[in-house]
Formats: C-alpha cells, structure tokens, sequence
C-alpha cells in the first residue's frame, strides 16, 4: 500500500529523529556528563517506527533497555528524554530513572528495562486489558535476540496463546546478545520467529533495515491481530550501529564489519534512496528535515546541560502512591 | 454494625467476589483459579484448589477470570502489564514459595514502576499468595516468605490472622494504587470469625491490639498470632500480663504501636515464622534496640525457626515451627532476665 508523502515525511523525521539523538548521545557520553549506562539503539530505526508508526496512544508497548528508539517512534517527548538521560529534575520521569526506564504512560509507552525479557509478560497484561476493553487495541513487547533465550519470553508467548490476546511479539535480530554471537547464543537454526510459530502463533519475518518492508509486513499482521485472533510474532533482521553499551570496545565484531554494515544496511540511506529513485519525495524536503531534527537535538542537549538536577530532598517520593 | 461469622477462606471468597461485582476493572487471574479448563470436566471442575475462587468463572466470564498455564513469572508480569494498561489485577500464586520462580516480576517491575517512571505511573496489582508450615508441605511448600517482601521498597505487605481483617485488608488492597503482596496463611483457612457485613476497610500500617497487659510486648504476624494468643492466655493465670500485637502488615508497619507498647512494657518478644536471618523479628528488634534503648529492662529475645529449610516429617516440623511454649518460655526469659521482674 502506498504511504500518503505526510506519512513518508513522517516516518523519515521519526527515524532521523532518533539516529541524531544516538548519535548525539555517543558524543555527549565521551564529555562524562552523562552519568550510568547507555544502550544506543541508532541502526534499527526502522524497526521501531516502521512498528509504531501503526500504533496509536492507544496501543501499548513495552520496550528494552535500548529503548530509546521505541519511545521516540511511540511519541515520546524528546526533550523531557534528553533531561532524563542527563539525571534532570524536569526529565521524563524525573531524573529517577534514567537511560534504562523512560516511561510515558500517556502515550502508551509503559516503560523501557533494564531486565532482559521482562516487558514480554507485562506485554501480555497489558494485553489482556485490551480485549477486554474490547477496542481493537494491542500491546507489543519490543524483545531483541538476546531476550528470545529468556524464559520469562516462552512464558509469555505461551500464555499469549493460551488466553488468545492481541500480544505481539516483534523480535528485533541485532545478531548480538550483548557481547555474544546470534549464530552461537540461538539455537533454532537462526531463526527466532519459529519459536513463535512452535508455541502456535503466526509469525511473521522482515528486513528490520528497510522501513517500507517493515511497515507493510506490520500492517499485514496488525489487521491479523486486530481482527481478534490472538497473539502473532515478528523478526525483524536489522543491524546495531554501536556496541552494547557506550564503552564497550566492540572487539567481538569482524574486520570492517562496522564499516560494511553502515554501508549496506543503513536504514535512513535505503529510505532516502528508494524514495529518491521512485520520485516519491523531494530530497530536499528529507534535507529541511534534517535540519529540523538536528536543531532539535541540539535544543535539547543544550537545555538538558544546564537543567537543574532533582532536590536530594525528593529522593524519597513516590515509592507508593499512597503512604 | 451486622456481622457474619465464616472463616477466613470464606471471608476472602465473598471479598473478592465483593469487589469484582463493584468494580469492572478488577481482574482475577492464576493457575487453577478455575480449574478444569480444557477438561472433561469442564471449567470449575475445581474452582481453585484454595477455595477461594470458586464461582467466579461463572459469574464474570473468561475475560476477568483468567485460568493460566503454570508460569508464575508470565501470571505476576501479566499482573503488572494489566495493571500499567489500566486493571486491577489480582494474581494468585498457589504457593509464596513461588515466588522464586517470579521475583523479577515482582521486586525489579511492579515495586519499582512508580519510583523509577518519577511517580507517574501507578501499578494496582495485589499478589495473593498462600504461605506458612504446619501441613507437612515440605520446603517448597511451607516457607514464610513475607520477609523477603518486606524488604523491598515499593511493595506493601500484608498478613490477616482473622476472617474480618482478611476482608477489611483485602478490600484496602483492591482499593488502593499500590502493588500489595497479600499472604494467606494455608493453615488459617478455616479459622472462623465474626466479619462486618457491608463495606469495611482496614487502613494498612495499623496494628492490632490482641491482648493487653502491662509487663511484656510480644509483637507478631500471621499465623504466629494464634500461638501468641494462647501463650498469653496461660501467663495470664500466672497473672503476667502480655501486650499483643499482630501487625496485621509488615509494609508499610505500624512501629508507633511497637515502640508505644515497649515503652510501657521495658519488654519484647517478637515472634515470626520465617527464619531468623535478615528476618521480620531481628528487624523489629533493632528498631527497638534504636528508637527505645532506654526504656528496655531486658534485651528483645526473638522466636523463630530455626536457620534451616522446613522440614517435612510431622515430628521434624512440629519442632522447626515455633509453638505457644516456645513464646511462654521466650516471654518468661525476658522477665526473669537480671531478676528484672
């Protein structure tokens, strides 16, 4: 189906977006003003907007501990990241959870984790109160190579089918398990959609690096599972740009691997050229995008630097809604 | 106020019934809750092997009554998922022991949702979980694990001893906005009592006032209050006079009515089902040991277990799990200590 030029626009700023933030990030992360751990998720855009650019406030998600990417393509207010990621009082969740646990509730975004494969199970409940409300929604858990050894994700799909939920499963096939091979840490013939298919769900595989292919396959299978018949499961085969976490030296990758990888497997640059090619959209229109996303990036940076950090005095609120 | 007398297994059956009538969004779900399903038998075969749960399938359909496969991490994230997504689940873990098998869900996810998203969010999920020896249920089966939940920030805990407080707290849980662990003692079930009809709520962080007697405190929870309650009534034709506290929850505690009762005494004994370690009792007692130093006469003496897994032989239990002239023994101690009495 073709998309409308706003839709196009948009899924390029949305992707953009998110690789100027990463990239921004891996920079900012050098100066030491950032404090803890940072997973970057620049690479596989496309994965996470050709995903949600489906969805709406709506729809839940549960995402990762590299889930920036999911909560800028979800809606995410960009700059209240930004002031999370720098420990910021005015931060998405106050400075309180940081990289690992941004969370907006208000656009269905219900929190990334630090816990490899733990949003698969809460994805499911999130589920289950959909089909009870009975409103067509969905709730999908992001999961990566790494979470599809998880038990707490055989549990999860499982009682998927078992209770017939609008879950989905959307694998994202980085390769890597933090440091770890996916030919080595993967026992089903490199094939993690089939684990979804052998707890009986459909399943559906695509090019994680190519939005077009990604959004299409989604649609296919979000008419499935909208329809009322229960959970489903995608792979998408896509590509980390950076290590596991900013630092890591990345010694696991082959000679040039980086290098091949940006170079034929560049989420941004095959949606450019495609709708360069097709005549789909003027590069020049994908050229003041640029520009815009990278203002904003730049705003936010500039912003989050000088932000005032959280009142030590606060360190105890909000553990309970009620005392 | 109007009253019915049933037991505990009855009083938390009517609440839970109770409150899913009240309340459209109060989900229950948990493996066996219905029991029976793809069987022959048909759905409530069962009804819940706890007898708690019996009816609800028929009564609120398979959208709010949600029999699971057996994978308590997937049974207590669902909780949490469907809490964050606008639900008021309440998860039976058929045994606290498993808790082991779905501690992520409970200490990483739902105790921490609101804290680490900067108290925007709010998880409504209670974890009704069935806890505590004296069946011959083995070291998997038997275990106190309300310590281990104690201990962890974000969560409530709660322990009813009697029929009216397992309805006044359980609607507390299903009213409030916080993740509550709720522990039902399995050999509690049938304790019968006078429970309050209509609405009734008990506010949590207060104790309750078993017994009152001026020359010791013995502070407990649970199912150890039983035991307490009769130790109390043989010292007291000893004529010595026992200040009983059953905390009723253990998160959030109610340490005003501890160090209130202590301060009055000069003397405490904390009785706790779960092992000595890290425990419940050596809490209380360094709580007290800090905060009413001064006004102790003898040092706190805890009754626990002891330091081991529970034993499954009836005689090998009966001697792991502290009994009321373990609590006498302890409360006589205390008062002879230093010829302070």
């Amino acid at each position: 189906m073709q998309l409308s030029r706003d839709e196009m626009l948009g899924a390029y700023r949305r992707m953009k977006t998110i690789r100027a933030f990463e990239e921004r990030l891996h920079d900012e992360i050098m100066t030491g003003e950032i404090a803890g751990f940072t997973h970057l998720y620049a690479g596989q855009e496309a994965a996470a907007v050709g995903v949600c650019d489906h969805l709406t406030n709506e729809d839940f998600i549960v995402s990762t501990h590299r889930g920036h990417g999911h909560c800028i393509a979800k809606g995410c207010d960009v700059e209240a990241m930004m002031l999370e990621i720098y420990g910021r009082r005015d931060g998405l969740c106050k400075g309180r959870g940081g990289s690992m646990h941004i969370a907006d509730l208000s656009v269905g975004m219900l929190g990334a984790n630090g816990i490899v494969g733990a949003g698969a199970p809460q994805a499911v409940g999130a589920a289950i109160s959909a089909k009870l409300d009975g409103k067509g929604r969905v709730a999908i858990a992001f999961s990566g190579d790494g979470a599809c050894n998880q038990g707490t994700t055989f549990e999860a799909m499982n009682m998927a089918v078992v209770l017939k939920v609008p879950a989905i499963f959307v694998f994202e096939n980085n390769h890597y398990s933090e440091h770890t091979g996916f030919d080595y840490a993967v026992g089903t013939s490199k094939d993690i959609a089939s684990r979804a298919e052998a707890f009986g769900m459909k399943a559906w595989r695509a090019n994680g690096s190519d939005f077009f292919d990604t959004h299409d396959t989604m649609r296919e299978l979000l008419d499935y599972v909208r329809a009322g018949n229960g959970p489903a499961a995608i792979e998408l085969d896509t590509e980390r740009f950076y290590g596991h976490f900013e630092g890591d030296p990345q010694r696991y990758r082959g000679e040039g691997e980086l290098d091949r990888i940006r170079e034929t497997r560049d989420c941004l640059k095959a949606f450019r050229a495609r709708v360069s090619e097709a005549g789909l959209l003027d590069p020049a229109d994908l050229d003041a995008i640029d520009a815009e996303v990278l203002a904003l990036i730049d705003k936010a940076v500039a912003n989050a630097r000088v932000a005032a950090p959280p009142d030590p005095a606060s360190v105890a609120d909000d553990v309970y809604a009620s005392y | 106020m109007s009253h019915t007398n049933m037991t505990i297994r009855e009083a938390i059956a009517s609440t839970i019934d109770a409150e899913m009538a009240r309340d459209d969004s109060i989900i229950i779900l948990g493996e066996d809750i219905v029991g029976g399903a793809g069987t022959a038998g048909g759905p409530e075969a069962i009804g819940g092997i706890w007898g708690t749960t019996g009816g609800l399938y028929g009564k609120y359909g398979a959208g709010r009554v949600l029999d699971t496969p057996i994978s308590e991490s997937a049974i207590v994230g669902a909780a949490a998922g469907a809490a964050l997504a606008g639900k008021r689940p309440i998860a039976e873990l058929m045994f606290a022991d498993f808790i082991g098998v779905s501690l992520d869900q409970l200490w990483n996810q739902m105790a921490k949702f609101r804290y680490m998203f900067g108290g925007k969010t709010r998880c409504p999920a209670v974890v009704r979980m069935i806890y505590g020896a004296g069946m011959n249920a083995a070291a998997q089966h038997s275990q106190s694990a309300y310590a281990i939940l104690t201990s962890m920030p974000g969560l409530k805990v709660v322990l009813p001893a009697t029929p009216a407080d397992a309805k006044g707290l359980l609607t507390e849980a299903l009213r409030g906005d916080d993740p509550v662990m709720f522990f039902e003692h399995k050999a509690l079930y049938g304790v019968k009592g006078d429970v309050p009809d209509g609405e009734y709520r008990l506010p949590f962080g207060q104790a309750r006032q078993v017994r009152s007697g001026g020359d010791i405190t013995i502070v407990t929870c649970g199912g150890m209050v039983r035991f307490c309650e009769k130790a109390a009534d043989a010292l007291a034709k000893d004529g010595i006079g026992v200040d009983l506290l059953d905390l009723r929850t253990t998160s959030p505690m109610d340490e005003e009515a501890i160090l209130d009762s202590v301060e009055s005494t000069g003397r405490l004994v904390v009785v706790d089902e779960s092992p000595p370690r890290c425990s419940l009792a050596a809490d209380i007692s360094a709580i007290v040991a800090q905060k009413a130093f001064s006004s102790l006469k003898a040092p706190p003496l805890m009754v626990t277990p002891p330091h081991t897994p529970v034993p499954f032989a009836r005689e090998l239990e009966r001697a792991w799990l502290p009994s009321h002239k373990d609590v006498e023994a302890a409360v006589r101690k205390t008062l002879a200590y230093n010829g302070s009495r």
